[in-house]
């Protein structure tokens, strides 16, 4: 059953793209707006030839590891600090959700002008979006720590450092990772749309300008591209997680 | 061993406050098994804090082996009312948590962690995380962790309370097994009366609110005691004359809450 169920799910992807391939061949769907998938696929060699699309694949890769790296130093300490301090958890909590909720990418003319059109631009944009998710996650993460369990520990004699390590923080893992796997998300989908946005560096830019070339099976392949990223980055935390799991 | 002296707890203001612990004095001999029984609200739990240094008393003095307690003492272990598995420790890394904070090399601390697995009955289940066992098997992970850190009072408190009857019975079976094997010396905090009378040399009974002891009553049943013990007729001695204790004081409780 466990097996089937993945295998299930790509047979109705695959029986899709046939459908929708059916589709454009009867002129259902319009060809101008939606490519076959046959020639969507042709596109691809073409895209690693002369579109150097594993370079900005790194590029979008790096930018985004960039971003998600310092949401998880700077949220997790935040999300320790709001934690700590029940006052200024009362007071910040609110304002992190609402941040998490705003759509920042639209304040990207902001940051353009304080960063320039650079990397820092789409990694800052990453970052904001990214370090709501960590906070939010590892503040839940903490309080939920059954007060027994922190008893448990002192009644053993732990100091605060000892009880952080060996208490606290292997109870909150769970839900700390959840939060950077959000946090990577959320800054993947950040990065690829900051980089479309500001026509800058890695696979977003790529699709900016495959789509001002209106070459419609180069783009629909780059945007097929990152959906394969990002499942694999998805698939990647999957396993970082559970090997944590078992190590705490 | 343990000895409590005229300890008192006082929660809020002077002036509006409730006096949980009221002037209680009692010690308990090396060996012994002694238990605390009352009725919800009397401030079991309370004095189980103070004893095992979590919660400072506002007077009063408790002491192990002689020495104050002011905080969490290393000779003192305690088995929570609620079940306490660290849920990411396989068994034996659960049990094997003290020694692991003693510094003791893993082999080392497995092969001991093993022996106290073997003594609460959880051989073959060493690997298995919290979450694969029953409520009452993760209670004897509490207990063999905390017997694990050898300490000279073992302090419980209601560690049965959220388990079902036959479970009870047979764990007090695995407890008085156990105290037999280690002569450990034991406190425990408990609501149930046979419970008190299964496993106790001598039990404490504490009135409802301010809960100050009313009366110390020696259990002369044989040793070893198993579950079977519940049936003679000197056991329902025993627990009838505490519930004429424990019924007036529950009655208070009842009448005062309201119930």
């Amino acid at each position: 059953m466990r097996r089937i169920a993945p295998l299930f799910g790509l047979l109705a992807i695959c029986l899709l793209i046939v459908l929708l391939q059916f589709a454009i061949g009867a002129g259902i769907v319009d060809e101008y707006t939606v490519p076959r998938p046959t020639a969507i696929a042709a596109a691809l060699p073409r895209l690693l030839a002369e579109e150097g699309i594993l370079t900005r694949f790194l590029t979008t890769v790096a930018e985004t590891f960039a971003a998600g790296a310092a949401a998880t130093l700077v949220g997790t300490g935040l999300g320790a600090a709001l934690y700590r301090w029940p006052l200024m958890r009362r007071s910040f909590e609110p304002w992190v959700a609402v941040l998490a909720a705003a759509p920042l990418v639209l304040a990207y003319p902001l940051f353009l002008v304080l960063f320039g059109r650079s990397s820092s631009t789409v990694v800052v944009i990453a970052f904001a979006s990214a370090l709501p998710p960590v906070v939010l996650q590892t503040v839940a993460g903490f309080s939920a720590v059954r007060p027994v369990l922190l008893a448990v520990g002192r009644s053993f004699g732990l100091g605060r450092a000892a009880e952080f390590r060996r208490v606290l923080l292997p109870a909150a893992l769970p839900s700390v990772f959840t939060g950077l796997r959000l946090a990577l998300m959320f800054g993947l989908i950040n990065v690829v749309g900051v980089e479309f946005l500001i026509n800058l560096g890695g696979l977003g830019a790529l699709i900016n300008d495959l789509s001002e070339r209106y070459d419609l099976p180069g783009t629909w392949a780059a945007i097929g591209f990152v959906v394969l990223v990002s499942v694999s980055l998805f698939t990647v935390l999957d396993g970082g997680e559970r090997w944590l799991q078992r190590r705490r | 061993m343990l000895s409590v002296a005229n300890v008192t707890m006082r929660f809020g203001t002077p002036a509006d406050g409730v006096t949980a612990v009221d002037d209680v004095s009692f010690d308990i001999r090396p060996g012994e098994f002694v238990s605390i029984i009352g009725p919800s609200g009397c401030g079991k739990s309370t004095l189980f804090n103070i004893v095992a240094g979590l919660q400072p008393a506002t007077s009063g003095q408790v002491s192990v082996e002689g020495a104050a307690v002011r905080g969490p003492h290393p000779a003192v272990g305690t088995v929570f009312q609620e079940e306490s598995c660290f849920p990411w420790r396989s068994v034996i890394d659960n049990v094997a948590f003290p020694l692991e904070l003693a510094g003791m090399p893993r082999g080392e601390r497995h092969d001991q962690a093993r022996h106290f697995i073997e003594l609460v009955g959880l051989r073959g289940f060493e690997r298995r995380l919290p979450s694969e066992l029953s409520g009452g098997m993760r209670q004897r992970v509490c207990i063999a962790r905390t017997l694990a850190a050898k300490p000279r009072l073992l302090l419980m408190d209601e560690p049965f309370a959220a388990l079902d009857e036959q479970t009870r019975l047979l764990l007090g079976d695995k407890v008085l097994q156990i105290q037999q094997t280690l002569r450990q010396t034991t406190l425990l905090i408990t609501h149930s009366i046979t419970e008190a009378v299964q496993l106790s040399d001598r039990v404490l009974v504490m009135t409802y609110r301010p809960g100050r002891l009313k009366r110390f009553v020696t259990i002369d049943l044989p040793r070893p005691r198993t579950a079977e013990v519940v049936t003679s007729p000197e056991f329902g001695a025993a627990v009838a004359s505490l519930w004429a204790d424990l019924r007036e004081e529950a009655s208070r409780g009842m009448a005062e809450a309201g119930g």
